[in-house]
């Protein structure tokens, strides 16, 4: 059973998480910056890397955050995990 | 001990024994000790016409259709593991041809096409069973939506016919058709051309049949790098030295990111570890594939008897080849629903294999910007029932630099372009496909 370790919660079963991919995809801006490959480029291409990913997870069925853990898509051996913004708080 | 023997010559190439009554009985003389070896594990060559990188059902499908409808033999194929071993070895053996979509229905029944003619072609039995294909309904909505299916298979002249309950009763006497079923059944959708094939044997048999047209198979042979020159590819680097060659072909299923990487190509794939599973052998209890609509779980049962049970994603990136024995849970939870009499049947063995999921559920079969390099992956889970149809264009596709009509939707430049093929109509997100 893979355990996904909350910033909020800790450690739980993965079956109370949405996997939501790859972290590094940055969404580009809005605006007439950004092309259309930008954006093609942000829908579609993965790395996909056979090693240390970064990746997203909601906890749908708990504290219902959304934060990055880094696991090695080989091994499956979880690394740690960490917020996406650094001013957010704990939950109380 | 076995030990290679030509005895037959075809064409001025060397062929191994045609299997036949007569040969089964000569052997059975000699108690079955000399057998010739179904294919030969040369050494690689320094140089080949093309390199196919990728030892399953789909490289070797490739090879053999790159010698036998192309006269194109100079050709190896590099497996970095044993023959087979990767998702061919894998799946669960499901063939069928009932999709949607225009691109998918044509590629797709093709591949059946060559299904009901390959244990001849092949002179390999590949236990091709028809013994039919039905996804159960278990709603009114689900069973317009397969209505819709149907018509849009007979359209393209494939076999669909709808269900009602009673007619899936009569098929499928375990599945829980009552009105107290957690998953009450409406109908189902019914391919009747559609069943089980033996995994290994596709592999085996495409693998003997193309070394008897001189294709060179080198297993333990893992692609490092390619070689380009100018922009277009010049070889490959293993772990067994380099090789040359004008063109490479590249079907790897989960690891078609990496190839791609090695010639500075992005694709859009993730690799997702799909399980599968078998119960204990049993008498025969189950005569068709049944896919369910509701628990996204598909059950069939293989000629040892055993129960051959899959069913969703675990939902994230690996290519571990394992997965949660959760999901292996959760989905026997949904076939136990429909089938309450295998509850006391013991699991025998889990496993897992590397899923290339493309960000549109189909698979990517084409050119590419790099001169000489053809990628043949993106098949999500579905590449096995395809395996035929899959080596037939890619050979053509490798042999004639250009796809054949039957590939030349499934490109790269679809997912840029706006022509996606998304049969489920899920999105860009490759785990909901």
């Amino acid at each position: 059973m893979l355990e996904i370790p909350c910033p909020w919660c800790g450690s739980r079963a993965y079956t109370e998480f949405t996997y939501m991919g790859d972290a590094t995809v940055d969404r580009p801006a809005d605006g007439p910056e950004a092309s259309d490959r930008d954006w093609f480029e942000f829908v579609y291409i993965r790395q996909n890397p056979k090693g240390p990913h970064e990746e997203l997870w909601h906890h749908t069925n708990g504290c219902r955050a959304v934060f990055k853990v880094s696991r090695d898509t080989a091994t499956h051996e979880i690394t740690g995990s960490a917020k996406l913004h650094s001013d957010e708080g704990t939950a109380s | 001990m076995a030990r290679f023997q030509v005895s037959r010559r075809v064409q001025g190439k060397p062929s191994v024994t045609r299997y036949s009554i007569v040969s089964l009985a000569r052997n059975a003389l000699s108690h079955h000790q000399n057998w010739s070896q179904a294919w030969r594990s040369p050494d690689p060559k320094p140089a080949y016409d093309v390199v196919i990188v990728g030892g399953g059902g789909h490289g070797l499908a490739t090879a053999y259709y790159l010698a036998r409808n192309h006269g194109i033999a100079n050709v190896a194929v590099l497996e970095k593991g044993w023959l087979g071993g990767g998702n061919t070895g894998r799946n669960t053996t499901i063939v069928r041809s009932n999709y949607m979509l225009e691109p998918n229905a044509h590629l797709y029944e093709h591949a059946l096409k060559l299904w009901e003619g390959l244990s001849q072609d092949l002179n390999y039995n590949v236990m091709f069973s028809q013994r039919g294909v039905i996804n159960v309904a278990h709603s009114d909505g689900q069973l317009e939506a397969f209505m819709r299916r149907g018509n849009a298979m007979r359209l393209n002249g494939i076999d669909a016919v709808l269900l009602e309950r009673e007619q899936v009763r009569q098929m499928v006497p375990l599945l829980d058709c009552s009105p107290s079923a957690r998953f009450p059944v409406y109908g189902g959708l019914l391919q009747p051309r559609g069943g089980t094939a033996r995994h290994d044997a596709v592999a085996w048999g495409y693998a003997r049949g193309a070394d008897s047209y001189g294709v060179d198979i080198i297993q333990n042979c893992e692609v490092t790098g390619v070689r380009r020159e100018g922009g277009r590819v010049t070889g490959v680097e293993t772990t067994r030295g380099a090789i040359a060659a004008g063109k490479v072909g590249v079907a790897v299923a989960g690891h078609t990111t990496q190839l791609c990487q090695m010639v500075g190509l992005e694709v859009p794939i993730e690799s997702h570890v799909l399980q599968a599973f078998v119960s204990e052998p049993i008498k025969p209890i189950l005569d068709t594939v049944i896919t369910s609509g509701a628990t996204h779980g598909y059950i069939s049962q293989s000629d040892k008897g055993e129960l051959v049970m899959g069913g969703d994603l675990d939902f994230y990136n690996s290519y571990a080849q394992r997965g949660s024995i959760y999901m292996v849970e959760h989905v026997a939870a949904g076939l136990l629903s429909l089938f309450p009499a295998f509850s006391r049947l013991r699991l025998m063995r889990t496993w897992g294999g590397v899923m290339d999921m493309s960000l549109d559920g189909s698979p990517i079969i084409c050119k590419t910007p790099v001169g000489g390099f053809y990628v043949n992956g993106g098949w999500c889970y579905g590449g096995f029932k395809a395996t035929p149809g899959s080596g037939w264009v890619f050979a053509h596709t490798i042999a004639n630099d250009a796809p054949h009509p039957l590939n030349q939707h499934f490109t790269l430049e679809r997912f840029s372009d706006g022509t996606t093929i998304d049969e489920k109509g899920a999105g860009p997100y490759a785990k909901a496909h």
